[in-house]
């Protein structure tokens, strides 16, 4: 019974975290659109994969409110992208130990 | 809930209601459930005769019955409709539509108008399906590349009917998640779950997973074929193999979406059976999630003579025999639960004793085709088709048919012939294993899968296998008109006949449109048969 | 006599609680995020592998592409997805003509967007670079052609809810839509968030 009635209070984000997080992301637009300029070899990719992913997480805590949702969201909003992680992992793994590469 | 002015009960049976509209548009779990069997079924026939008529083919070496582009035909459809019209919506979106309201205490589904939409999105899907046999596909069902980039024949068009089809899929899934997390009536623990319940959750989070990767990799297959883009092209510097990675990464889940929900329909029928307590309920129950996470990991012994590394092939060679470790839990504490048990053979049991008996042999066919030696020999030959049978024929469509004799009185409210029944099964075992079981023996002596014509010195085998097909197909012919002059029987089913404890028997048969009058309260656990007793509190 | 294990006296009302409506719809469509997330997985794999094999078409294809529009589509999808969230904040607080407006603001953003790609396309064409001109516009065109479907069909949905917010239809008690199709836009500007480096910045 109990886990049906007990009626939680919903979380509203104020607009003030909002526009905190707009400034947030606009910052980092720029910084990774600025980086793109300069030539890090390898490492321009990196950077940029950790700032998008920075980004994304900022989305999805605070607009999409992922950092008040309960353990069973996280596991499904984490789940899918550990699974991306092995389909990328394991087909590049086949793709480049080939000794007879297609 | 004291001031709450309770309606007056008075029963009134799903099946009530008559018209078209009252099905067309229904968002009831029960019928949209029969919509789904009545489809699958259907499929499932016309796929079967497809089957009789390959046999058929397969009687004598030469190719006198039909050519060899129309023995590639057959195959492709027989492939892709029993994998993709019938046993892959299959359990989970008719008996799962039907049952899990039931099992868990509910009145419907999470979101009962998806649910609806997600029935005609597969019947939109099955007439765009339809739409592509102008022009047959030959590429089978895997519609491996480069050929299926290049063959004449309507890809495209199949593929797109497939990727719709996925939709579905998805749907019914993400629902099932929904319903099992969010619609468990109070009391109804996690720990006191329905192994079929267990089973459908894994089987759902596979469907919702796994099925927009193959969605995305036929889309790029269409672009390969509309667009002429590249991606799986060497001469455009793509890769074909590429295609079967991202397939199977689909696919391997998809087998377990496949057998799951049998596994689940299994661990139903048998404590009811042997009046016993499921043996070793968190292992059955766990294996279940077990299966389904381990199936993520083992796509690629699918491909070990596709030219993939070695390095992956060992890799994906050892994964693979980790799926053996939930099977063979599942295998055993369904063994140990028969052990001095009062076992009663109605149909349904013996179809469960089936399941447990033949999938055994293709699990463990599946073992020495995952042994990466092993497999360079028997890969693509009838050793694989024997096994893939004896887990598909032999473990899901033995669940399905244990699942329909079980339920049959529970859903429709009427009796079949239970003798009839029983005939039934022997023909379908027995055809089945005469089919089958020399195909292994093809398949080790070289035999290869897909071919019209094959050479004089294996057609015995191959006969007897096609004297076998006729015996289970008449089994299943048996069985079908069983169940449907059931329908028409004045026999009315009893609300439990067989004593069961879980809910979906504590309602009438046929169960009322909202299945209970009240949101029930769970006390116990469902398998307390014999003595009572809870896994834990 | 074994007897099942439900109490046939006690029980609930069939009906759901709308805090249990609103926990279902949410969990619903966190787990079809999660499936759209899989779907351009097989996408974000294939440009994995193919840009490690083939660094230099990568790098000399992407220098193609219109930094500039990409930057300014970037930013018009975050602003988009801050008007949203502000909307969704405010239908939580019963101000439905703020949200509707804010809804309204996120529609024009999304066509705006939508305006930008129909140029760079041009321009792509102009050129005549088509998805069969090399694997790199191969990925180029169909990653940024199924996120632009789903840009669509966010406007399409947020239409929807934009006019019913504006028929007073949700209130602090119900903004269930709102929220859902908040969680729909700020997925589709996640996806770019990845493809705006991947395409544009480093090829």
């Amino acid at each position: 019974m109990s886990e049906h009635t007990h009626s939680q209070e919903k979380h509203i984000t104020s607009y003030k975290t909002y526009f905190i997080v707009w400034v947030a992301l606009m910052v980092l637009t720029f910084v990774t659109v600025y980086i793109s300029y300069l030539d890090f070899g390898q490492l321009n990719i990196v950077i940029a994969m950790v700032v998008a992913s920075i980004k994304a997480g900022a989305v999805a805590l605070f607009f999409m409110h992922l950092k008040f949702e309960d353990s069973i969201t996280w596991l499904f909003a984490l789940f899918p992208i550990a699974l991306l992680f092995l389909l990328i992992g394991m087909t590049i793994l086949d793709t480049f130990t080939r000794i007879f590469p297609i | 809930m004291a001031n709450h002015t309770v309606a007056t009960n008075v029963y009134v049976p799903f099946l009530e209601q008559k018209g078209f509209l009252s099905w067309f548009l229904t968002t009831d779990h029960k019928r949209i459930g029969i919509l789904y069997l009545i489809s699958i079924s259907l499929f499932f026939l016309i796929a079967g005769v497809l089957a009789l008529l390959m046999r058929f083919e397969l009687m004598t070496p030469m190719s006198d019955f039909v050519s060899p582009h129309t023995y590639n035909v057959l195959f492709t459809l027989h492939g892709s409709l029993m994998v993709f019209f019938f046993i892959v919506p299959g359990l989970a979106a008719s008996f799962g539509n039907f049952l899990i309201p039931l099992m868990i205490g509910a009145p419907d589904v999470a979101f009962p108008k998806l649910n609806l939409a997600s029935y005609w999105i597969y019947i939109v899907g099955a007439i765009i399906t339809l739409i592509a046999l102008l022009s047959p596909a030959d590429t089978g069902w895997t519609f491996y590349t480069p050929y299926s980039a290049t063959t004449d024949t309507d890809v495209v068009m199949i593929t797109f009917g497939v990727f719709v089809l996925g939709f579905s899929s998805i749907l019914t899934g993400m629902n099932f998640i929904v319903t099992i997390h969010k619609m468990r009536a109070p009391g109804m623990t996690w720990h006191r779950l329905p192994l079929f319940i267990w089973a459908s959750y894994a089987t759902a989070v596979l469907q919702l997973l796994a099925t927009p990767v193959v969605g995305i990799t036929l889309l790029m297959l269409i672009a390969e074929r509309s667009l002429g883009v590249g991606f799986f092209d060497p001469a455009k510097g793509g890769d074909p193999v590429l295609f079967q990675n991202f397939f199977w990464f689909y696919s391997h889940p998809a087998v377990y979406i496949m057998i799951i929900p049998a596994m689940g329909v299994i661990s139903e029928i048998i404590p009811v059976f042997a009046r016993k307590p499921i043996f070793g309920y968190k292992a059955i129950a766990y294996s279940s999630l077990g299966i389904a996470f381990i199936s993520f990991l083992v796509w690629a012994h699918h491909m070990f003579t596709s030219g993939i590394s070695e390095v992956a092939a060992t890799i994906f060679s050892f994964l693979t025999f980790l799926v053996a470790i939930p099977t063979a839990i599942k295998v055993f504490n369904w063994t140990a639960t028969l052990y001095k048990g009062s076992i009663e053979l109605h149909s349904a049991m013996l179809y469960a004793l089936g399941f447990i008996f033949l999938f055994t042999i293709g699990g463990l066919t599946g073992v020495f085709l995952g042994a990466l030696a092993v497999d360079i020999h028997l890969h693509d030959t009838y050793f694989v088709v024997a096994h893939m049978h004896y887990v598909m024929i032999g473990g899901t469509v033995m669940g399905f048919f244990g699942a329909l004799h079980f339920w049959y009185p529970k859903w429709f409210g009427k009796m079949f012939n239970e003798s009839v029944a029983k005939l039934a099964w022997f023909l379908v075992f027995v055809g089945f294993n005469i089919t089958f079981f020399p195909q292994f023996f093809l398949g080790i002596q070289g035999m290869p899968r897909r071919y019209a014509t094959y050479p004089e010195e294996f057609e015995s085998l191959m006969a007897l296998s096609t004297y076998g097909s006729w015996i289970l197909g008449l089994g299943v012919l048996i069985m079908t008109v069983n169940l449907i002059k059931g329908l028409f029987s004045d026999e009315k089913a009893p609300q439990n006949p067989y004593g069961s404890l879980s809910l979906e028997w504590q309602v009438p048969s046929p169960p009322p449109t909202l299945n209970f009058d009240k949101i029930p309260i769970v006390t116990d656990w469902t398998y307390g048969y014999g003595k009572k007793k809870e896994v834990d509190a | 006599m074994e007897q099942a294990n439900m109490d046939h006296a006690e029980g609930h009302d069939l009906h759901l609680t709308p805090e249990q409506e609103y926990g279902i719809s949410k969990l619903g469509m966190w787990l079809f995020l999660g499936t759209e997330i899989m779907l351009f997985g097989g996408l974000f794999a294939a440009y994995a592998i193919f840009r490690a094999k083939y660094p230099e078409m990568f790098l000399e294809s992407h220098q193609e592409l219109n930094r500039e529009m990409g930057a300014v589509n970037t930013c018009i999808l975050i602003f988009s997805s801050l008007t949203m969230a502000i909307g969704v904040t405010a239908i939580q607080r019963g101000k439905q003509m703020l949200a509707g407006i804010m809804i309204l603001v996120t529609i024009i953003c999304g066509l705006g967007f939508g305006v930008v790609k129909y140029f760079e396309y041009g321009a792509k064409f102009a050129h005549h670079i088509y998805p069969d001109t090399n694997i790199f516009f191969s990925l180029y065109f169909m990653m940024t052609g199924l996120h632009m479907l789903h840009v669509f069909i966010g406007l399409a949905v947020l239409g929807v809810i934009m006019v019913l917010t504006f028929k007073g239809k949700f209130n602090e008690k119900y903004s269930t839509p709102v929220e859902m199709g908040g969680l729909y836009w700020h997925l589709v500007d996640l996806v770019w968030i990845y493809l705006f480096p991947l395409l544009y910045l480093v090829g």
